[in-house]
């Protein structure tokens, strides 16, 4: 399993490329960083991989998940993974509802479903708190349960957009491990956009440093 | 390019429908409206082009005395709507601003025909003030003064404003929202200026572009407006568009030619009037920094912002006393001059009306239920696919004309379908209307939903139909909820739609109420403005409980209030 990023660049409507066309290559396991100065684009990359790139603006160079090519594939149908500096738990769901959100389909049954959640929030440390309203949770148990949702979905590679950005450094270093542990154990391609050096240095995969176009 | 294709397809998919449901009546209603104000009817064997129903319509008596009333009521009560609405904010923002834009649903659920039902009865010589000042002045039987109905048409006025100036209100308090209003209160009065001046030197300028479209909207509903004129307004001469809608409904077929070339002049009298208005404003955004940049604190203009509230507020106390003598006289049995409160009180009344007017009822709440549910599709459909464009201005062009110019001509279109007079034809006149308002009321909090929540659904794998369910529709459930609201409020409350559309085949509470109003029976009357008033107000109701019920272990979703 691999995620590589071929001669990948992004161009806003009748304007210059954001960035140099890069490339990288992530393999199971791996953790890449792309880090760089906040403005440079590190988040539109991060949404063009997953399929969500913004109106107005253009990619190219190729984007290879698995050996397959997605570039044109719907976001949905792609199965990477997003995880966003604010959590995203959506506001309307209790906190099980929106990891049986992720949970694939194929999981058939209340009963398993059920358990399968459960699962997963013991796993994240919040056994037992399911029927929590999402806005009463600590940022740190927010990560968390983001994590976990997205992890749920059975992806074959995850994204992280500046997912530690807005944690207090104490918890920073913590949620930082449980993330990546999680993605190690996973064995698929994971990619972190950052500006923190030490996001870089634990993940300890391939970095790169983006930097403008035009400074 | 898999996702691109079917993608585009929708998008083209509703952009026609929209046309297809909102522009392509008014522009057939407009093509034949100007024929026949042309004297071209070929089925009346009129050809045209002639400008005799110009003169015609001209030579009509008291013509420019009911263009004047027009321009006068019109414009006078957009603007004062206007000033008591800023004031009023001005006064609000400085306290509890929630619970006050909470008393206003019951100001926006009333549909104009009750709530000028309802003012005749609290301000007729036989009303409620009238009682109140009989010991005062000795009156033994009802004074003989013109209190409604009168020639200047001041009742109407009053009535337009006590309508107009909650919309305006709340209009203006979700604007603010978008306003750094504290921040820029706080820095103006460190450099010594008075909330007043602040409020007209730096809010005011800021708001106007985002209040631009409702009070054009405000000030072409004033000119045009047929139910409230017909009940509060002057009678001989009435307003342009009552005297043109007599014409319209004369038994003398050929009386559609002066009546569709009296049409097309309220039509360019109301674009004169949205162009004075924009002509205006342009002028004091010219003259405004000139004034400001003398530097004069002008604490003087804290004045009249603190002396105009307390109109405003009196104003909608009047109303709400409109509100409660609806209901009051609908249970009265005896209530003689000058009492203030009913002798006996009865429901007769009610079990003879729910039987007489049961037909009426269930037109309504079919009109507004499938006008408000095909509305709310299309502006789901328009808001998921459609990107922010100046489009989006076209659709609101059915609030911005006279309905009396084209709903005549859309009427001929339908003929031609062989749709005339049917149930259908008069819903979607009504999704003329409804559409632009709901649209009114969604745009701001979709265009505003974090677009990170969709793509969140989408990375674990749900589809465009998953993400709509069960993720947008959810987390915008109070602005739906308050779009659905308004859009039955303003369905019930259409009488000029219902009228030609339907053919006078179909009526609803609202045709029957301004038949009644002119009856002598406030009984019966009572009870069918109440009834009519009663749908929105329900529906308004349901608004603030439903996402309250269905978010209520959902801190996240309180706050997020209609």
């Amino acid at each position: 399993m691999s995620l590589i990023l071929k001669d990948v660049s992004i161009t806003p409507k009748g304007g210059p490329a954001l960035f140099a066309p890069l490339s990288l290559t992530i393999l199971a396991g791996q953790i890449g960083a792309v880090m760089g100065p906040s403005g440079v684009g590190k988040s539109t990359l991060l949404a063009a991989i997953a399929g969500h790139l913004p109106q107005g603006f253009a990619l190219t160079g190729q984007i290879i998940l698995n050996g397959a090519r997605v570039n044109d594939t719907a976001a949905q149908m792609r199965r990477i993974g997003l995880m966003f500096q604010d959590a995203l738990l959506f506001p309307h769901l209790s906190l099980a509802d929106n990891l049986a959100f992720g949970l694939p389909a194929q999981i058939k049954g209340a009963a398993a479903r059920a358990a399968a959640v459960a699962q997963a929030l013991a796993a994240a440390g919040l056994a037992g708190m399911g029927a929590r309203d999402p806005a009463t949770l600590s940022g740190g148990e927010r990560a968390r349960a983001a994590l976990m949702r997205s992890l749920l979905a059975e992806p074959l590679a995850i994204l992280l957009d500046e997912p530690f950005s807005k944690l207090d450094t104490a918890l920073r270093g913590e949620i930082r491990a449980f993330a990546f542990d999680h993605i190690r154990a996973r064995a698929i391609p994971a990619l972190i956009v950052t500006h923190d050096d030490s996001d870089a240095m634990a993940a300890n995969g391939p970095v790169l440093r983006l930097t403008g176009q035009s400074g | 390019m898999r996702q691109a294709l079917p993608e585009k397809i929708l998008r083209a998919g509703v952009l026609a429908a929209g046309a297809i449901v909102l522009l392509a009546p008014i522009a057939a209603g407009l093509w034949h409206s100007m024929g026949a104000a042309l004297g071209h009817v070929p089925a009346l064997g009129s050809e045209g082009p002639s400008l005799g129903p110009l003169r015609d319509v001209a030579s009509q008596p008291g013509f420019s005395t009911a263009l004047r009333l027009t321009v006068v009521t019109g414009i006078s009560a957009t603007l004062l709507s206007l000033a008591l609405a800023i004031a009023l904010a001005a006064a609000i923002t400085q306290g509890p601003a929630r619970v006050v834009s909470r008393l206003l649903a019951p100001f926006l659920a009333m549909p104009h025909a009750a709530m000028a039902v309802g003012l005749a009865f609290v301000l007729a010589p036989s009303g409620w003030i009238a009682r109140a000042l009989a010991p005062v002045f000795g009156w033994a039987r009802p004074p003989d003064l013109a209190t409604v109905n009168d020639a200047f048409g001041a009742a109407l006025i009053l009535g337009l404003v006590i309508k107009e100036t909650p919309f305006l209100l709340l209009i203006i308090l979700t604007a603010l929202t978008q306003i750094p209003l504290r921040a820029h209160i706080s820095a103006g009065q460190s450099l010594g200026y008075g909330r007043g001046a602040i409020w007209a030197k730096v809010i005011v300028p800021q708001l106007w572009p985002l209040i631009r479209l409702p009070v054009s909207v405000v000030l072409i509903y004033n000119l045009s407006v047929i139910d409230m004129a017909l009940i509060l307004g002057p009678s001989n001469p009435p307003t342009a568009a009552v005297l043109i809608a007599r014409l319209f409904s004369s038994p003398d077929l050929a009386q559609i030619m002066p009546a569709s070339a009296g049409a097309i002049v309220l039509g360019l009298v109301a674009a004169a009037s949205i162009a004075a208005l924009a002509a205006g404003a342009r002028a004091l955004a010219y003259l405004g920094p000139i004034w400001l940049r003398r530097g004069g604190r002008e604490a003087w203009m804290d004045m009249p912002f603190r002396a105009i509230a307390p109109m405003g507020a009196a104003l909608l106390l009047l109303g709400a006393a409109a509100m409660v003598l609806l209901g009051l006289w609908s249970l009265a049995w005896r209530w003689p001059w000058p009492m203030l409160w009913p002798e006996t009180l009865t429901v007769a009344a009610w079990a003879s009306a729910l039987q007489d007017f049961g037909p009426a009822l269930h037109n309504t709440a079919l009109i507004a239920l499938a006008s408000t549910a095909f509305s709310l599709t299309l502006a789901v459909a328009w808001l998921e696919t459609q990107a922010k464009s100046g489009r989006e201005a076209l659709i609101y062009l059915p609030l911005l004309i006279p309905q009396i110019s084209f709903l005549f001509g859309m009427n001929t279109l339908l003929l031609q379908l062989g749709a005339q007079g049917s149930m259908g034809a008069v819903i979607w006149a009504h999704v003329l209307f409804v559409f632009p308002y709901m649209m009114m009321a969604l745009t701001g909090p979709w265009r505003r939903l974090d677009p990170r929540y969709g793509q969140a659904a989408a990375s674990l794998g749900a589809g465009r139909i998953r993400q709509l369910w069960a993720v947008k529709l959810p987390l915008l459930l109070t602005p739906i909820c308050a779009a659905v609201a308004i859009g039955l409020a303003v369905s019930v409350a259409q009488y000029l739609p219902t009228l030609f559309l339907g053919a006078g085949r179909i009526g609803t509470l609202t045709t029957e109420a301004v038949t009644l109003a002119s009856s002598s029976d406030r009984r019966i009357t009572g009870v069918v403005t109440s009834l009519q008033a009663a749908l929105p107000l329900a529906a308004y109701a349901g608004a603030f409980i439903i996402p309250k019920l269905a978010h209520r272990n959902r801190s996240a979703l309180q706050g997020a209030a209609a």
